[in-house]
């Protein structure tokens, strides 16, 4: 239990996965100017990030492990995700048509979202068992979804202050990251 | 005079990291060495350009519809034998990038250039593309780092090269420093990119 309660404080707050571990990069930086929007990328992306921890875990284990081809990792991941993306995006059109609208165009940018593959390799390489590799998963994508909401939050408020021509955009977007970023170190403590 | 173009595109006007603003994640994440940078980008180009040359020459044989999932594929390829190249010759350099390596997969610059060059132009052209972009991308890189490695610890390419009495700035290679760097580093490529824009049209107009 307490191996859980770490990994999901460490996924949220202490390794979060946009402000210290750099993973999901693009989609935090392009899809973070309006807040519904970030919203929506937040929970398409962890319900992304748990199945795909749930079943790349069975693959990497049932399958590749005793066939002794883990050199074959990324290429059958990469896969896995693109097609789950696609799976998910087909049950959410045919079944739940008022979210599938809500997320629409974010649901495809989810294959080549680095925190997905991330999640997956991270999962391998730390040894995680089935719940472990679920619980990250999940730990993982809400703490992208808290890291994006309050960036979006902190953009809405920019967009109307009076930047310099030259910092408006990126480079004060940027910036902005790096503070929040220096905040979320302060829970660096909080795990040994 | 199309090739060098090309080229140039790559590492001025599109350049990747700086002006289409593509591929953050490694750009934040490995630039805190300069030889971390130069590893990084040294693979990224190698994966560039590969993947550009297979997409091209396969570019009418691949189907519309499923280009998405062949490129995909085309790519992790040519990331798996990256991984294992470094991890068989080069172990030090595979450790400190770590999960970045297979990460190249998803790198939006590789996929953006298959989607929007190797898929529409020929063989040549899009190895020099590839070849622009990774060099592009590995100056971006090489810059970022050297600025985070000289200031946050004192050393370049391992070496001690700031004066004894300096003071490294150590929050420069911690994660608050990347974002911190990248975006004073963008200002400034902005205010470069408007002047050289100025100076160029002012010669147009005298040329007119």
């Amino acid at each position: 239990m307490k191996d859980i309660a770490f990994i999901v404080i460490g996924g949220i707050l202490v390794n979060n996965f946009v402000m210290s571990r750099f993973l999901g990069c693009c989609p935090f930086l392009g899809v973070s100017k309006k807040l519904e929007t970030a919203i929506g990328m937040g929970v398409a992306v962890t319900f992304v990030m748990t199945l795909a921890s749930l079943i790349t875990y069975i693959l990497n284990t049932y399958l590749l492990s005793r066939l002794g081809m883990v050199y074959m990792q990324t290429l059958v991941f990469i896969v896995v995700i693109a097609a789950l993306v696609q799976l998910v995006e087909m049950v959410l059109r045919n079944y739940l048509p008022m979210l599938y609208n809500a997320l629409g165009v974010y649901l495809p940018l989810i294959t080549t979202n680095c925190a997905v593959l991330g999640v997956t390799i991270l999962n391998v390489t730390s040894g995680y068992n089935l719940i472990q590799s679920v619980v990250n998963g999940f730990a993982g994508g809400a703490g992208f979804t808290l890291a994006i909401c309050l960036f979006a939050g902190i953009r809405e408020r920019l967009a109307i202050s009076d930047f310099p021509d030259w910092m408006d955009g990126f480079p004060g977007a940027l910036i902005t990251a790096g503070l929040m970023s220096v905040a979320f170190q302060g829970f660096g403590g909080l795990i040994h | 005079m199309n090739a060098w173009k090309t080229i140039k595109n790559g590492i001025l006007d599109e350049n990747p990291a700086f002006r289409l603003v593509l591929g953050m994640c490694p750009t934040l994440a490995v630039t805190t060495t300069a030889s971390n940078g130069l590893g990084m980008g040294a693979a990224t180009t190698f994966v560039l350009v590969m993947s550009n040359l297979f997409i091209s020459s396969l570019r009418k044989v691949i189907p519309s519809n499923i280009r998405i999932p062949a490129f995909v594929v085309v790519i992790a390829t040519f990331t798996t034998i990256v991984q294992m190249v470094l991890k068989a010759f080069v172990p030090a350099l595979d450790k400190s990038l770590g999960i970045f390596i297979p990460l190249i997969v998803v790198n939006c610059i590789v996929f953006a250039r298959a989607e929007a060059f190797a898929s529409v132009n020929p063989v040549g052209l899009s190895i020099l593309d590839g070849l622009g972009m990774g060099a592009g991308f590995t100056l971006a890189l090489m810059i970022l780092s050297s600025v985070r490695e000289i200031l946050g610890a004192g050393t370049w390419f391992g070496i001690h090269i700031m004066p004894a009495g300096y003071q490294p700035m150590g929050m420069l290679t911690q994660p608050p420093g990347g974002f911190i760097t990248l975006g004073i580093v963008l200002a400034l490529v902005n205010v470069m990119m408007k002047s050289y824009e100025r100076r160029k049209s002012a010669r147009k107009g005298i040329q007119l």
